[in-house]
């Protein structure tokens, strides 16, 4: 049994949330440089060139990429051969995020549901964080961070079809949740899908597919061709950098598929903006 | 075809009607902020009959939450955030003689026809680009309702601000002219 202390949880969980809101990951400016030479509209272009300046800016001066530094939200794999000591692991990352955007003078961005509220007597400084947890084999802790915005998260959508909707059903209703959102997420996007398993197994696949390295394919043969089709399709849209009309309204759609009910098959969207602020480290 | 203008606040008629749809736009000079907490309070406060915090006529609002500035800077990242959640509130303000809104993503058609009705434009900014514009402000003071933190009135001095013209004076909708050039049925 490795023991891990609870204050290197915090510490880590702190330190990367604060990395994370000034630096790009290399996948997503990868992306984002890809999207500026094949973009075809000049108005898009000049746009996807301002967000370039800007992750040049953030990362250099060490400022926010984005005034939303998001809700915080964690995948972690805990090794069943590992004990927390000191403290629960729930309780370390929490504290770690409240380090993290308070030190990194990151805004607080939590409340209330109806009173909008937002101090330390509700719900603290962008606390709780939202975890979701795995335990694994092994002696380590995996912890995959995501700063998710608000104005992505609002066009995310979930829903179950009867199974004959088929593959057909699932492309067009990402059309359409893509279509419909238009320039609010905040595009070039990447697009989570979850497909299969539960009405929740289905929304939290789409969220997990988002902390995915853009542009990765699925290793399921026919979940990466569908990725493909999905975002070829997408990207027919002519919505563009910002919905100012263009070509790369998408950088990349990523599928997250589990067996499902003989009854159901649930679909859920979940939208990542351009910043997309993602982080994997292992203690 | 798009122009470029070079602009100070306050905009009358004059200016607003001269902006077109794609037009870019560089603002220099005050510019106020408000978002969702902050309109609901000065629209409650016209409906009391009182007084806003600021002069509204001729005036901008940029709907922004900026990070906490670090010390010696006068404000953080500081990008738009989605307009449509203001949309209830927009139509009263540019009758009272608001004339620009700076924010990003679609509006309805109630801010669509103020605009026109009123010549009042829609600028939308680079959502996401916190950092660079951030660095187009030059001060920050807030002015009203602190305690709502980062959603709280702010008083800004902006030099060359970069935005482009999303609905203009004639109803005209740059997202719409925009996607409708290259959408592939």
């Amino acid at each position: 049994m490795r023991e891990i202390a609870y204050e290197e949880i915090v510490k880590n969980v702190r330190d990367i949330i604060i990395y994370s809101a000034s630096n790009l990951p290399q996948d997503a400016l990868k992306a984002m440089k890809e999207a500026y030479e094949n973009e075809k509209s000049p108005v898009s272009k000049e746009v996807l060139k301002q967000l370039l300046d800007n992750a040049d800016i953030a990362s250099s001066e060490a400022r926010p990429l984005c005034q939303d530094t998001g809700l915080a939200v964690f995948f972690i794999k805990l090794g069943a051969d590992v004990k927390v000591v000191g403290g629960l692991l729930k309780d370390a990352i929490n504290e770690g995020t409240e380090k993290g955007y308070i030190e990194g003078y990151l805004r607080a961005s939590t409340c209330h549901p109806f009173s909008r509220a937002n101090n330390k007597d509700t719900v603290g400084y962008n606390l709780p964080a939202i975890i979701h947890l795995d335990i694994v084999e092994g002696d380590k802790i995996e912890i995959e961070y995501a700063a998710k915005g608000g104005g992505s998260e609002n066009v995310s959508r979930a829903r179950v079809f009867p199974p004959a909707a088929g593959k057909q059903g699932v492309i067009d209703y990402v059309k359409e949740c893509i279509s419909d959102a238009g320039p609010n997420p905040c595009p070039p996007l990447t697009v989570g899908v979850g497909i299969g398993g539960t009405f929740e197994k289905a929304a939290i696949s789409s969220k997990h597919a988002l902390f995915r390295d853009i542009g990765s394919k699925n290793e399921d043969p026919e979940m990466a061709e569908l990725e493909h089709e999905i975002k070829t399709e997408l990207n027919k849209l002519g919505i563009g950098t910002m919905g100012m009309g263009g070509t790369e309204t998408v950088l990349a759609v990523h599928i997250e598929a589990n067996p499902c009910h003989i009854a159901s098959l649930p679909v859920s969207v979940n939208v990542q903006c351009h910043s997309s602020r993602h982080t994997h480290i292992t203690i | 075809m798009s122009k470029t203008y070079h602009l100070t606040t306050p905009l009358d008629d004059e200016i607003t009607s001269k902006l077109h749809s794609g037009d870019i736009v560089y603002i220099s000079g005050t510019i106020y902020t408000a978002r969702d907490a902050a309109h609901k309070r000065l629209v409650d406060l016209l409906d009391e009959g009182k007084e806003l915090p600021f002069d509204i006529k001729g005036a901008i609002i940029y709907f922004v939450g900026p990070t906490p500035p670090k010390p010696g800077d006068p404000i953080g990242s500081a990008g738009p955030t989605t307009s449509y959640r203001m949309d209830s509130y927009s139509p009263r303000l540019i009758a009272e003689g608001l004339k620009g809104m700076i924010g990003k993503g679609k509006r309805n058609e109630a801010v669509t026809d103020a605009c026109q009705k009123h010549k009042a434009i829609y600028f939308g900014a680079t959502g996401g680009a916190g950092a660079l514009l951030g660095k187009k402000i030059e001060s920050a003071e807030v002015i009203a309702y602190e305690e709502l933190g980062p959603e709280a009135i702010r008083k800004l001095e902006v030099v060359d601000f970069p935005v482009t013209v999303i609905n203009d004076t004639y109803g005209k909708d740059l997202y719409k002219i925009g996607r409708s050039q290259y959408e592939v049925k």
